[in-house]
């Protein structure tokens, strides 16, 4: 992509911090100086790029200009695929998102029903593959009770936590919880009142105490019990739950491997 | 007798039923309570049979005064009989709740002593569990055909589904394999339910105060396959219980060999028709979503699904007449129509082809599967490159696409979340 520069101004690639108001400074440098990012680099993903680079400090005014602009230009929905994108596994994400923007500002909230345009689809997908794991997530994490905290590790592809926020701070609203992204090695703190989600390079739960050894254990015994032998389907369990969830769940732990494992990619 | 035996045996006497959803509510959690529920539903886990996991599916107790035939907790068959007691069953739910195990409860019972007793002891675990453990997480409770309507209230009031098993799909069945239950005692609660689920609607647009009953509506099962029925009278069955009863679901499941009685299958060798469950799961789809009548896809003639592709599919090579469906200027009804075209595909055509003609490789990008609805389909007049089929030739080619899923041992269950073409 980044091939069908129209409008004549020059390419760059920018380098920035990495966090969403920083790409959207990004934006605004690119409209306020009229060139077009061909490249983006953030600390810890380096990159050789064939454009002149362009460093960008984030600037929380200029980043908040474009962010509100977004719903008015594109419509709430597009400026939630803007925000989702940022979150998604993309492998060109700051380019999609960027080549999506341009070509937003120019057509309208019309272009979201245009599927058929590789920009949007493709962007499209991304978040519907975000939103399908945070869905799935909802379900599928598992929490202990470490003196009174409720603690939960996960290993998603995408960056779910801000998508799961809302639903475990509504499901447990007095409780305190904890849920770590080992993934993105980022951390999300509830507690009645009170959320953050911030960067955290290490976490390990503690090993479970007897409690809740046993309340894992009655887990495992309902799991194994409530199925039917005669319909006996592997296949179609792993349809609906993918083996690479299975590692962060109690069903499938046994007693001695129950304090879960450092990162690890079944796939 | 220890927690670990009874969550075993309870647990065990209360799989066979089909419904584990806990769909059809949106309701946030409130500080100092604990628990929400979602619309969609959530699915937990799955077992190894494939089967979503979403509730804490338990008897309250599997102590049965009645000997229905087709049921393993009957009262003649020798299998070790248990109690919760509602305490014990608050801390399970809490427990599993916490750790984000289960969505809710799924409370179900045999009939202990009576369905009045049977229903307090219900009810009292139900109260329990909403006002000292502040529970605001999804309750599904079976309501006990033969209590005392003012009991069915109360439970409904504590609940968010209600569900009353209809049991098999005909009356003569029902009376030869499970004789004391009558029809009317398990339609009686049904029409109770919907009517007090209607009242409470009704004070509701009054009052946001007024309080609910099942708000998450009511649901059946019915077991198929242990008893003579076709497809077509299930079907209708299910037709009138939508229509007459304002069900949320009905659910079908296949009947597994629990009993040697003279009256049912006999077991040795006996294969769940979970084929057949899985024709009629599809079936019940196209009856709420693609407004489909059963009197279209069966009829006195061909009392059952051909096993061998999925009802739309039939119902499609059945009315050559309706083919091929211009994808540019086909209504809604009339793209839902075709094999292989969703709710989620057919509102998709609608909205991309306003910004210009679709293609097949637009289609395509849409997310629209192909296999199948590309016999069916033309883009502005033309055909799917490079199909060359005629028309008696397209069975096969459905048939040859279905295979992998019929040599499978089960066929895969429908999700909530997945749709039938
Ligand atoms: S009343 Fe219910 S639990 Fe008892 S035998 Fe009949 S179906 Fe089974």
């Amino acid at each position: 992509m980044g091939n069908y520069d129209m409008t004549g101004w020059p390419q760059v690639a920018y380098t920035y911090d990495g966090t969403f108001d920083g790409f959207l400074t990004c934006v605004y440098e690119s409209y306020v100086h009229r060139e077009r990012a061909a490249a983006f680099s953030a600390p810890g993903q380096a990159q050789i790029s064939l454009y002149p680079g362009r460093p960008v400090e984030t600037h929380p005014e200029h980043a908040r200009r474009v962010r509100q602009s977004l719903p008015r230009r594109l419509s709430p929905r597009g400026a939630r695929l803007v925000t989702y994108g940022f979150l998604t596994a993309l492998p060109d994400r700051e380019q999609s998102l960027y080549d999506f923007l341009a070509l937003g500002f120019r057509r309208g909230p019309s272009v979201l029903h245009d599927l058929t345009d590789q920009r949007v689809f493709v962007l499209d997908r991304a978040v519907k593959h975000l939103t399908g794991e945070a869905h799935l997530l909802k379900g599928f994490i598992r929490f202990s009770d470490q003196s009174g905290v409720l603690v939960a590790e996960i290993e998603p592809k995408n960056r779910v936590l801000p998508l799961l926020r809302t639903h475990f701070c509504a499901r447990y609203p007095s409780e305190a919880f904890v849920i770590y992204d080992r993934t993105h090695r980022e951390a999300l703190f509830y507690r009645p009142g009170e959320w953050a989600i911030v960067p955290l390079e290490n976490f390990r739960a503690a090993g479970p105490d007897k409690s809740e050894r046993d309340w894992r254990a009655l887990w495992r015994r309902f799991y194994h019990t409530v199925s039917i032998e005669g319909r006996y389907n592997p296949r179609c369990r792993m349809t609906h739950m993918p083996k690479r969830y299975w590692g962060c769940m109690t069903e499938f732990q046994t007693e001695d491997t129950e304090r879960p494992a450092l990162p690890q990619r079944p796939e | 007798m220890e927690l670990m035996d009874k969550l075993t045996i309870l647990t065990d006497a209360a799989k066979y039923d089909a419904a584990c959803t806990s769909s059809g509510l949106d309701r946030a959690g409130r500080p100092g309570t604990m628990g929400s529920t979602m619309a969609a539903g959530c699915c937990h886990s799955f077992s190894a049979d494939g089967r979503c996991i979403s509730l804490l599916k338990v008897l309250l107790t599997n102590r049965c005064i009645y000997d229905c035939q087709y049921c393993v907790n009957r009262r003649s068959n020798d299998v070790r009989r248990t109690a919760f007691t509602p305490r014990e069953l608050c801390e399970l739910t809490i427990g599993f709740y916490r750790r984000n195990y289960i969505e809710g409860l799924f409370l179900s019972s045999a009939v202990w002593g009576s369905p009045d007793k049977t229903t307090e002891l219900m009810i009292e675990t139900l109260r329990l569990l909403r006002e000292e453990y502040a529970f605001g997480g999804y309750i599904h409770a079976k309501a006990i055909p033969g209590a005392a309507p003012l009991l069915t209230h109360r439970l409904g009031l504590l609940a968010d589904r209600l569900s009353v098993n209809i049991e098999l799909p005909s009356e003569q069945s029902l009376g030869l394999l499970a004789p004391d239950k009558a029809k009317t005692s398990i339609l009686t609660p049904m029409a109770q339910i919907r009517d007090g689920i209607a009242a409470s609607k009704g004070e509701l647009a009054l009052s946001r105060k007024a309080p609910k009953f099942a708000p998450a509506g009511q649901s059946t099962q019915m077991i198929v396959g242990a008893t003579p029925e076709t497809d077509f009278q299930i079907l209708r069955l299910t037709e009138g219980l939508y229509k007459k009863y304002q069900l949320k679901r009905v659910f079908f499941s296949a009947y597994m060999p629990v009993s040697n009685s003279k009256l049912l299958p006999a077991p040795q060798g006996f294969k769940p028709p979970l084929l057949r469950e899985h024709r009629l799961y599809q079936a019940d789809w196209l009856l709420r979503f693609y407004h489909f009548e059963a009197s279209e896809l069966l009829d006195e003639a061909h009392p059952n699904f051909n096993p061998l592709v999925d009802p739309k599919c039939s119902w499609a090579l059945a009315h050559p007449e309706f083919f091929p469906v211009e994808v540019n200027t086909a209504d809604y009804e009339v793209l839902l129509r075709v094999p292989g075209v969703g709710v989620t595909s057919a509102r998709r055509i609608l909205s991309a082809r306003r910004w210009g003609a679709l293609t097949f490789a637009g289609l395509k990008k849409l997310g629209v599967v192909l296999k199948r609805a590309q016999y069916f389909l033309t883009c502005s007049g033309k055909t799917a490159e490079g199909l060359r089929v005629k028309e008696d030739g397209i069975l096969r080619h459905l048939v040859a696409l279905e295979r992998p899923m019929l040599s499978r041992e089960a066929p895969e269950q429908l999700s909530l979340f997945e749709e039938t073409g």
